[in-house]
């Protein structure tokens, strides 16, 4: 048994966490994690609408699914934040939609590959999942709450343009926007 | 080859926030499957989100949650890494990527097509979920789909042969995105049959005489 306390507040933590759970089964470890993720699984199915009891429960079961796909967990393709958020994202389609959410699968014959990216080029996911939130706190007010209610209230942008009186058009550029933001702080071409 | 025409970055980004409708997430997964640019883009969308879950003020769980959760731990084993994939012919690519081939259960050789019109050709997919509709279509090399309008907005997307339309050329993985108020015409290059991925918003409003014979028995 370490003696170091478990946590998950820093991205680096968290990876720790789920290589610990992808290898070791390590309950401990799981345990740490769920104290740092479930309630803001369970804060994100409140926002998009789930009442209190079903918000837990769908918490609860993004959490299971975590432990169950651990060894599908890959840190160089995602950070722990965005793995957890996919899951939960998918879950919620899931359940309310009744039907699984259309997925590219990775391992497809038919998958058109990424062309190579020299090893030294690839930039760390903890450290791009830092870039992001940066950019994202670097957004205008105008931007960030497009996004925000994108991903975070279940609205979709014909429904945000009439909550914010706005053409589509102008929500749409605002998305756009904001999202150009991000990826030029990535390093990113933008489309 | 490379794409021209991807997705809209604002539906990608609504792809990546879950707020997709089903049928318009099948073709947007599918040219993810074609499209490592748009595969990167929507990764920064999953990881837009990533933060602002990080970010979220934390709700208070259940008293019992956690004791729950862990002593349910042993009833999930934990799952390998590899995923099978679907059949395929074995060394060929195939024509359907993920997710479209296993949701019309398998490659194009397995396809029923149900006639349409003069070399038109189509399989409806829709899910019981509502929104939009989405189908295959098969043009006949050098045909053209009829002259038609949407009541919404519609995304076609090549999948095999390629068509162009008011002077643009599209190829395999290509969308096409048309407006509700647009009318156009895409017609299927010369020797190839053309099989397209359509998405729908509000059912198609045909124009010419063929189509508009068409329409009210054909379902499109
Ligand atoms: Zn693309």
């Amino acid at each position: 048994m370490t003696q170091r306390t478990l946590s998950a507040e820093t991205a680096e933590d968290a990876t720790h966490l789920m290589t610990q759970i992808a290898v070791h089964q390590d309950r401990d470890a799981f345990e740490a994690l769920f104290r740092h993720y479930a309630p803001r699984v369970k804060a994100y199915m409140l926002k998009l609408g789930s009442d209190g009891a079903l918000a837990d429960e769908l918490a609860q079961e993004t959490l299971l699914m975590v432990w169950r796909k651990a060894a599908q967990f890959d840190r160089a393709k995602a950070s722990p934040s965005t793995w957890i958020f996919t899951i939960a994202r998918n879950l919620r389609i899931d359940v309310f939609r009744k039907n699984n959410r259309p997925e590219l699968d990775p391992n497809d014959p038919a998958l058109v590959p990424d062309a190579e990216e020299p090893a030294d080029e690839q930039m760390d996911r903890v450290q791009r999942a830092k870039l992001i939130r940066a950019a994202m706190k670097s957004l205008n007010e105008e931007q960030a709450e497009v996004i925000r209610l994108s991903f975070f209230e279940d609205k979709s942008h014909s429904v945000i343009a009439e909550e914010l009186d706005l053409p589509l058009g102008t929500v749409k550029s605002r998305l756009r926007l904001a999202f150009g933001r991000i990826r030029k702080e990535l390093g990113e071409d933008v489309l | 080859m490379t794409i021209k025409y991807h997705v809209l970055e604002e539906t990608l980004l609504a792809y990546a926030a879950g707020e997709l409708d089903n049928a318009s997430s099948l073709l947007v997964a599918t040219h993810l499957a074609l499209c490592p640019k748009c595969r990167r883009a929507a990764e920064i969308g999953d990881e837009i989100g990533g933060a602002l879950i990080e970010t979220v003020a934390p709700a208070t769980m259940g008293s019992a949650a956690l004791d729950s959760v862990m002593a349910r731990l042993e009833e999930f084993a934990l799952e390998g890494s590899i995923k099978p994939v679907a059949a395929t012919k074995r060394g060929a690519t195939p024509v359907l990527p993920e997710p479209l081939r296993s949701r019309v259960g398998g490659d194009v050789d397995v396809l029923r097509w149900r006639r349409l019109g003069p070399g038109l050709q189509q399989i409806r997919l829709d899910d019981k979920s509502g929104g939009p509709s989405v189908r295959l279509l098969k043009i006949a090399g050098g045909r053209s789909v009829p002259e038609h309008g949407h009541a919404g907005a519609e995304m076609t997307m090549v999948l095999a042969g390629g068509f162009h339309d008011a002077g643009r050329s599209f190829g395999r993985g290509d969308i096409e995105w048309a407006n509700a108020d647009v009318v156009h015409q895409p017609v299927a290059d010369e020797g190839e049959d053309c099989i397209c991925l359509t998405v729908t918003d509000g059912p198609l409003k045909f124009f010419d005489v063929i189509g508009r014979l068409a329409q009210p028995f054909v379902g499109i």
